[in-house]
């Protein structure tokens, strides 16, 4: 089969690879109908995330039809024919961790739980196609993948709403969603979001759903604040505004009561000293990760407010404000998202038409395509916010 | 620990009685006396003059002589053996040094001295290397918590013949008798041991004890403790397992090298085992297809999937 696979950094490519198949009993395979490019997949393409190696198949955004399934699939949870959207974590629904939620960080999905145990302290859930710390599982940009314990991960879609309409379920609606939820938003809130990309889009569109009395989008790439405009939010372009005095003055001085990073490690910034003082420390590896966003919403965030991170980081980082974080009461809260936890409500609220992930699509392309539309989403051309790419 | 006896029934053998250690050791008194007393005389029958510095130096190599001859006769231990292993390479360095400068004066003794050096050489070799005893005795823990009651996990621990689905070197488990099970599993660089084993305490809910009976390849002891967590979050496993490993310090090195290190495959074993017990089987990935292998995290196979010849190969 066709594959979108990893070469080098900066380079991804598609190519033959053996079509996948049933190594675990409870795995299904599904015939890929829709999968997506996530901005995570470009730290992947930039070389930031370790252990990644050539020929490693890209992709945590599928969906697709099952055309198979293991022998110890439960028949009455999944069948061959059912239409299914591929949650990116994969969870066991067994041990503790999943028992209590926290799918993203399952103690029995990760094969290669040492390495991830080495960097991270404790170990994290196996994810599709985002390198061999989290696994060394297969991607989903691909025409076949293999769904791990598919009857507890993959989630199916009986109504007819279409592809689009779903596909996010995988990842970054539910990744937005988490971003606002942890925010724990009560009346009368204001909600920052650093980064308008598609993940972003989506918490100010839950935050919105959740509550927030007004929500604040912070970029620097102008048809992307457009994209946040269209939707009302207020926007901030960092290039040539200052966010602090800015968010101050949106907030009668107060500042956001709630601040959601979703951004992470590749941040750019508006001062060029800044932005050349990472970028210099995270060439020589004396940072792995740029926090500029994470910095600012801990600088901005009213007393007493909540950090909500969803932008990635991978490894480690320096001047952090540990002063401002403590002196000031705030609340940091984070995780990979706990998908399998807010699927099944967002497909709810996707039905009721309360939320309409469509809208951050900007390109349709056949996966042959894959590297060209990793090209355009990382150098933000022709307007790219989100590629759909069609195996 | 229920380990006891599993050192104190290996036959140690006493380098006290051992004819070739005492008489090394003799040898060692028999050379060193007349270095140290006459060292001119000895530097003429070893064919070299007799200058201040050679006697100094049949003066010193006397005195090692006669520490070494000490210790062996006095408290004989292997690492004596090693000095006089030691001696030697510096008695033929001498030696070399003195073929090298040689004047002609006398040169087929100094020749005939060398050789037999060497020949010493290799006795003590041989007497060090075999009076060694070559194995470390290691002990291991490791632990986990898994979700159910710890009767459940030791019910499922106690069906001895499906631990190889989890403990990755296990090839076979076999109950022979009450209490009693016959073992078989792959040991570093592709070799196989086995041994008969017998439950020293069940506990049922708490706590498996085992040891190898006589004869075991690696003697070795282990138990298992299952200890409900704290708020009911489970079962704590807590293994330890005390065994000697053979090869001694190097074979330890060695092994670790190549990722045979032994704390790395208990913790895979329970890593897996916790795998098998709450999901129903080891998970596998494109790039681990044998599962969780501490030894094959990175780099391993792309994450791409398997050709058939791969999978063949990963389920071999």
């Amino acid at each position: 089969m066709k594959a979108n696979c990893w070469i080098s950094p900066n380079k991804v490519d598609v190519t033959d690879v053996p079509d996948p198949t049933i190594l675990n009993s409870r795995d299904a395979i599904v015939k890929v109908t829709s999968t997506a490019i996530c901005g995570s997949d470009l730290h992947l393409l930039d070389g930031y995330v370790p252990t990644m190696q050539k020929g490693d198949v890209m992709g945590h955004e599928s969906m697709g039809e099952v055309v198979e399934v293991g022998s110890g699939v439960d028949g009455d949870k999944l069948r061959v024919g059912d239409r299914v959207v591929v949650p990116f974590p994969i969870g066991c629904g067994a041990c503790s961790a999943c028992r209590n939620g926290l799918w993203s960080c399952c103690e029995n999905t990760n094969p290669n739980a040492g390495v991830a145990e080495k960097m991270f302290g404790h170990p994290v859930a196996g994810i599709y196609g985002y390198s061999h710390l989290t696994g060394g599982f297969a991607g989903g940009q691909a025409e076949y993948a293999r769904v791990v314990l598919a009857d507890v991960n993959a989630l199916k879609i009986e109504s007819d709403l279409t592809d689009e309409q779903v596909l996010f379920l995988s990842d970054i609606l539910p990744t937005g969603y988490m971003g606002a939820d942890m925010c724990n938003i009560t009346d009368g809130d204001v909600v920052a979001v650093w980064g308008a990309g598609p993940v972003g889009q989506f918490a100010m569109d839950s935050a919105r759903v959740l509550g927030a009395a007004k929500v604040i989008a912070i970029d620097d790439i102008a048809y992307r604040l457009e994209m946040a405009a269209g939707q009302s939010y207020e926007t901030i372009n960092y290039s040539d505004t200052d966010v602090r005095s800015t968010l101050l003055e949106l907030t009668g001085g107060r500042g956001p009561d709630k601040c959601i990073d979703a951004v992470g490690l590749e941040a750019t910034h508006g001062a060029a000293h800044v932005q050349l003082y990472d970028r210099a420390k995270q060439a020589i590896r004396a940072e792995t990760d740029r926090p500029h966003a994470l910095r600012q919403a801990i600088m901005s965030c009213r007393s007493g407010g909540i950090v909500s991170v969803i932008g990635v980081y991978g490894g480690f980082i320096d001047k952090f404000p540990a002063g401002s974080w403590m002196n000031r009461s705030l609340t940091l809260k984070t995780g990979q998202c706990h998908v399998q936890r807010y699927m099944r409500p967002l497909l709810e609220r996707i039905e009721q038409g309360e939320l309409d992930p469509t809208r951050v699509i900007t390109h349709r392309l056949p996966l042959a395509q894959a590297p060209h539309g990793y090209d355009i989403f990382k150098h933000k051309q022709d307007h790219c916010e989100k590629v759909v790419l069609k195996p | 620990m229920t380990t006891d006896g599993l050192h104190g029934e290996r036959p140690t053998a006493s380098l006290r009685h051992d004819p070739l250690t005492r008489g090394l050791g003799w040898a060692s008194a028999a050379l060193g006396a007349p270095q140290i007393i006459r060292p001119g005389a000895v530097a003429r029958v070893l064919g070299v003059d007799d200058a201040p510095r050679h006697r100094l130096a049949s003066a010193v190599v006397g005195a090692r002589e006669m520490v070494a001859a000490a210790g062996l006769l006095g408290r004989p231990r292997p690492v004596w053996l090693w000095a006089r292993v030691g001696g030697d390479a510096m008695d033929l360095t001498l030696l070399g040094r003195a073929l090298k400068h040689h004047d002609g004066r006398g040169q087929r003794r100094t020749e005939f001295a060398t050789v037999a050096t060497a020949l010493i050489t290799l006795t003590d070799l041989y007497a060090a290397l075999t009076r060694t005893r070559r194995s470390t005795p290691m002990e291991l823990t490791s632990t986990t918590t898994v979700s159910g009651s710890p009767n459940e996990v030791y019910e499922f621990w106690s069906r001895l013949e499906q631990l190889p689905t989890f403990m990755a070197h296990l090839e076979e488990v076999r109950v022979t008798g009450a209490g009693r099970s016959h073992w078989r599993a792959a040991a570093p660089f592709g070799r196989d041991v086995e041994w008969d084993a017998e439950t020293i305490q069940d506990i049922p809910g708490q706590r498996l004890a085992w040891r190898s009976a006589d004869g075991a390849d690696i003697p070795n002891a282990g138990e298992v403790r299952f200890v409900p967590a704290p708020g009911g979050r489970g079962t704590e496993v807590h293994v330890r397992l005390a065994y000697d490993l053979p090869g001694g310090a190097l074979g330890k090195a060695v092994a670790k090298y190549f990722g045979e290190e032994p704390t790395q495959q208990l913790d895979d074993d329970l890593r897996r085992f916790k795998q098998v017990f709450e999901v129903g089987e080891v998970i596998r990935s494109d790039g681990a297809p044998k599962g969780k292998q501490a030894r094959e995290e990175f780099p391993q196979h792309p994450a791409r999937p398997l050709s058939a010849d791969e999978r063949k190969e990963a389920a071999a």
